[in-house]
């Protein structure tokens, strides 16, 4: 990953960036909290909405088959939201980040007894 | 963001007045210049009907009736249990047994018998829905299950009503305003369903007794600035709510063009089979066992243990259920069982069970593609066995 718009410190300490730069923060819904650790949020590095989400099932496998189908394709009852934006509406998962975006996994909840 | 000018509202009747004593019971709202007398008759002249009569639909149906809402209509075909109580405040621990459009009806009319209170005790379905539908203003949806939503939502494009939604998961919320003339609807959002068992149920998931509280009450805050046509509605916004954090956010929803509903090109011009679109074959879900799982009975399992064959009890439940109630067996809860596989002898006879069989077939199944030949699923799980042999072991 190129360390994104953070000046002569983070190249000198590139191997390293990922103590310097504000990794996208991507929200876990509580219910697949289950299969993320019980975190209710993950920092991955990523420079597109793609690579992060990749970059979390890495971390946590068990989530793939949650928020994909066998196919590779995110599932059609997960939406993600790049900040109070969705990604579809966006560049999907070609979407680019910046410094401090959140990325939301919002998924269909059908609760109500 | 559409408007509220683009929202269709209930026609106020000229005929409509206020009595006294209704001038009186609605006084703090009669003061507001946002209501007023002028608000208040809308409200008398609105029709709103709720779906469901559980969690989300205890407050939005005290409010609305409290607050005026002329005819509010409730459909709903279930019966009070124990298990309703600590969240669906409409009904109390007398009610348990009764039918829950009863239970509701008594509270209702004791609130306010100045409304038109009209009962539908039936499920709601395609057959019905859009007839039940066209009599009213809008739809507040407090349904607890996918194939009600997707109907729901259907329906109320098809009849042009606003569907005033919320729904819950634990801590979780989502509230909205669907349906309206140029705003999304839920198809929009979610264009399909999960396939069953990926997103659990609040049966089987749990939910936050207040949590439908604080949903329903922004459902009902939705259905009454409808109604008045006053403040800004959530069309066009999906709120969050995180109890446990105590957050709101907002995202922004669009109207799909693509949409089959609700978009250019609409390929759902009448209402379908709601539970073969999300999956659902006959009418219980039952957990798919597969062919070649072995079942085996609580009566069956209560022999073998009294008989001190060497049976091994796994629970595949979670820490916190197993506290509630047990029955000795080791515990690896389902998401723990393929890194603690090793725990396990494949040589003895092993019986899994769950709270009621369907995460312990899944873990007879896995056990099975790992090896084990002597594994049975505990059929209806401890849920089961606290009904038929031993009736002292609570029930959650």
């Amino acid at each position: 990953m190129k360390p994104r718009g953070r000046g002569i410190l983070a190249c000198i300490f590139a191997p390293y960036h990922s103590i310097f730069i504000d990794m996208p923060q991507i929200q876990i819904p509580s219910p697949l909290r289950q299969y993320s650790g019980k975190q209710a949020s993950v920092d991955v590095p990523g420079n597109t909405v793609g690579e992060a989400l990749a970059g979390l099932v890495s971390q946590h496998p068990e989530l793939k088959r949650h928020l994909y189908t066998d196919d590779g394709k995110l599932r059609a009852f997960v939406n993600v939201y790049v900040n109070d934006e969705d990604m579809r509406y966006l560049q999907k998962e070609a979407t680019a980040l910046k410094d401090g975006d959140t990325i939301s996994i919002v998924p269909s909840i059908a609760g109500g007894c | 963001m559409a408007t509220l000018s683009e929202t269709k509202l209930p026609e106020t009747k000229p005929e409509t007045v206020l009595s006294n004593d209704e001038i009186l019971r609605y006084s703090r709202h009669l003061i507001m210049p946002e209501v007023g007398m002028e608000g208040q008759l809308k409200l008398k002249a609105a029709k709103v009907l709720c779906i469901g009569a559980g969690g989300l639909g205890s407050p939005l149906a005290l409010y609305l009736t409290a607050a005026g809402v002329g005819t509010l209509g409730i459909v709903d075909f279930d019966v009070v249990d124990y298990t309703n109580l600590q969240r669906q405040i409409i009904h109390s621990t007398a009610d348990v047994g009764r039918k829950k459009l009863d239970s509701a009806a008594d509270k209702l009319k004791a609130i306010n018998p100045f409304i038109n209170l009209r009962t539908f005790d039936t499920k709601l379905t395609s057959a019905n829905a859009l007839d039940l539908f066209r009599e009213f203003d809008m739809v507040a949806d407090g349904t607890d299950n996918f194939p009600t939503r997707y109907l729901v939502n259907d329906a109320c494009v098809l009849t042009g009503k606003p569907n005033v939604y919320g729904s819950i998961f634990r801590f979780e919320g989502q509230a909205s305003v669907f349906a309206t003339e140029n705003g999304p609807c839920y198809r929009c959002l979610y264009p399909e369903p999960p396939p069953p068992g990926l997103v659990p149920s609040c049966a089987e998931g749990g939910v936050l007794g207040i949590l439908p509280g604080l949903v329903g009450v922004i459902q009902a805050t939705e259905a009454i600035k409808l109604i008045l046509g006053q403040g800004d509605p959530l069309i066009g916004r999906l709120l969050l709510v995180d109890a446990l954090g105590m957050k709101f956010r907002e995202l922004k929803l669009r109207k799909n063009p693509e949409c089959p509903a609700c978009g250019t090109h609409r390929t759902i011009t009448k209402l379908i089979d709601y539970d073969q679109f999300c999956g659902i074959r006959g009418v219980e879900a039952a957990p798919a066992t597969g062919g070649g799982l072995s079942e085996i009975s609580v009566e069956e399992l209560k022999k073998k243990l009294d008989n001190k064959e060497d049976i091994f009890v796994l629970d595949v439940r979670e820490p916190h259920e197993y506290q509630i109630c047990n029955i000795n067996g080791y515990l690896i809860p389902l998401g723990d069982l393929p890194k603690r596989v090793g725990e396990l002898d494949s040589s003895r006879e092993i019986v899994a069970h769950c709270k009621m069989g369907g995460r312990s077939a899944k873990a007879v199944a896995f056990l099975q593609q790992a090896g084990f030949t002597k594994v049975h699923n505990l059929t209806g799980g401890i849920t089961a066995w606290a009904e038929r042999v031993d009736p002292k072991m609570p029930k959650y």
